[in-house]
């Protein structure tokens, strides 16, 4: 039903102007400053990183940069870091985005669904957190909400009598999920919310008078308009998602053992703490092309609907 | 039996306290962190948590003693706003060619664009420290300003593009018969109209900036330091300050947390990536 009042315009933009333009295109001439740099940004490091990957390159035995071939990969590969990292960083992606997108299509419903008092300042408070940097809403959570004497979690816990819980240390990837749910909710509501306030009312109202209920009204109306928003939501979130650093530099350093490491962190553990900077480049050439696969998955799933409209 | 006014106002009071609810909690950790800075470190070390106490500004003016808060401040105003505006310069030209001189490869250019940001900045720390270093711009604001133009890039020309498709290409055809250069088109014509969606995409992209923690943390040290380095110099665990902690933290966001809620409206319309019609 969208499409339809779209298209005829869009075809008109693409083709009219076409014959009545008079002269050069300046297309590529004012794409190419962009593309250029984001080329330059891209392939300089890249090769770099391939460069580096692909020799005996540690920061405390300057000068021997032999050839080594795919050694660096081989160990990186077979660190034990590895596997808990991947699936740690998938794990961490799959769980906020379900998070984020969920309760974020809930809690804009609710939102939407009745006008009440100090709506404005309700917006404001859920969207808030996404402003807050990173780094201090890991320190936040960690001394002022996770800590197992002091805070706030642990005085709820022992006002109902129970044991306070060590969250950081016992549940460590639970943690960091839910300190990063809680910086990518905002966004996905702030999203979200847009959406719905462009839900035809008229529609709805249509709907209610046939007899639909709420949830029906929810679920055959609401959800599929939803779903360009949702698909915008899930690609911004995952490109910020699969490169979450700040969030466990700051509370759990990746631990206990790899609990809560993910690639991005792996990689700056061995390129900074063990200074080898051949197998970090090319944990991070392996990190890209995990990233490359999710992105084209991505893409694959909805790119389509990112720019069908356009 | 209510009447349908009655049920409505029962609704709305309903889901309004319930949404109330729900904010109170998805706040919360900010309004403690607010309040903690108020405290001396006794309070805000104290169980069970203290919401009543005298308040203090001596964790303020601690932290203006250790480090200047104005220097850390005013590297991240300055690294923000020059980032944002360059980027902002490089994005609406090439928006603009791409939203009106579509061709087969624009749709491939723009996902080309975004998944370059799917890069994780790690997998690159090693060469672009190198570069850094060897072009003398290690903790330079220049260097953050660069790599903050470039991280934005993708995600700005995106979001310029969705709101240029929205502008009928007739408007631009008769500034054009006007004799209007493409520069003029653009400046005169085409930003005024998309005013809103431009300013939300600079918002977006000052937000992204003034918090990003990798890079800042990675290359600089002092000198062009901005606040996320403030923030990590506190959060080593030298005793539990946890008021100062709090104090530093708070300063850090307030600016940017003033600026979102004042332009929160503008953000609220205008961040849906071309994901609303």
């Amino acid at each position: 039903m969208n499409t339809s009042a779209v298209n005829p315009r869009l075809d008109t933009s693409s083709q009219q102007p076409q014959a009545k333009r008079r002269w050069v295109k300046p297309g590529w001439f004012l794409v190419s400053p962009s593309v250029l740099l984001l080329l330059v940004w891209m392939i300089v490091p890249l090769g770099m990183t391939i460069y580096f990957s692909l020799i005996r390159y540690s920061l405390l035995n300057p000068g021997e940069n032999e050839f080594v071939g795919l050694e660096n990969f081989t160990y990186f590969i077979t660190d034990s870091g590895f596997i808990p990292g991947a699936t740690n960083t998938l794990l961490l992606v799959g769980s906020v985005l379900a998070i984020s997108v969920i309760l974020g299509v809930l809690i804009s419903a609710l939102l939407e669904a009745s006008e009440f008092f100090g709506r404005g300042i309700v917006r404001v408070l859920l969207i808030s957190p996404f402003f807050v940097m990173p780094t201090v809403s890991a320190l936040i959570w960690k001394n002022l909400i996770f800590h197992p004497v002091s805070g706030i979690l642990a005085a709820l816990w022992k006002f109902f009598g129970a044991q306070p819980v060590d969250w950081l240390a016992h549940f460590p990837l639970l943690s960091i999920i839910i300190i990063v749910s809680w910086q990518w909710l905002p966004f996905a509501i702030l999203i979200l919310m847009t959406a719905m306030q462009s839900l035809d009312q008229e529609q709805k109202e249509a709907a209610r008078l046939d007899g639909a209920g709420p949830l029906a009204i929810f679920w055959y109306l609401t959800l599929p308009h939803l779903a360009r928003p949702i698909a915008v939501v899930i690609m911004i979130e995952t490109i910020f998602l699969l490169s979450v650093f700040a969030e466990i530099f700051t509370t759990t350093n990746g631990g206990p053992g790899y609990a809560s490491t993910n690639l991005a962190y792996l990689i700056y553990n061995q390129a900074l703490l063990q200074f080898d900077v051949g197998m970090a480049s090319a944990g991070g050439l392996i990190a890209v092309v995990i990233a490359n696969i999710a992105a084209i998955i991505l893409i694959r799933m909805i790119g389509k609907n990112l720019t069908d409209k356009s | 039996m209510m009447t349908l006014k009655q049920s409505r106002r029962v609704q709305s009071l309903v889901l309004g306290t319930l949404s109330w609810a729900i904010a109170a909690l998805v706040f919360f950790p900010i309004f403690w962190m607010v309040l903690t800075s108020f405290k001396t470190e006794i309070d805000a070390f104290a169980t069970p948590p203290q919401f009543i106490f005298t308040p203090t500004l001596e964790n303020y003016l601690h932290i203006q003693e250790r480090s200047d808060y104005f220097h850390f401040a005013w590297n991240s105003v300055l690294i923000s706003f020059s980032a944002t505006a360059l980027c902002m310069l490089i994005a609406i030209p090439a928006a603009y060619s791409m939203a009106f001189f579509e061709t087969k490869r624009t749709k491939g250019t723009l996902l080309w664009m975004l998944s370059t940001k799917m890069l994780p900045p790690v997998g690159v720390l090693m060469p672009i420290y190198l570069l850094a270093k060897t072009f003398g711009l290690l903790d330079t604001r220049l260097a953050l300003i660069i790599i903050y133009t470039l991280i934005n890039l993708p995600i700005v020309v995106w979001m310029i593009y969705t709101y240029f498709k929205d502008i009928p290409p007739d408007i631009l055809e008769a500034a054009r018969l006007d004799g209007a250069t493409t520069l003029q088109e653009i400046f005169r014509v085409l930003v005024p109209i998309c005013k809103g969606g431009l300013a939300s995409t600079a918002l977006l992209s000052l937000i992204l900036c003034w918090n990003e923690a990798f890079w800042s943390l990675n290359l600089t040290s002092a000198n062009a330091a901005p606040l996320t380095a403030l923030i990590a110099s506190y959060s080593s665990p030298e005793g539990l300050f946890w008021a100062k902690l709090s104090a530093v933290s708070t300063l850090a966001c307030a600016p940017i947390l003033i600026f979102g809620w004042i332009s929160q409206k503008q953000l609220v319309r205008g961040l849906s990536f071309g994901a609303v019609k």
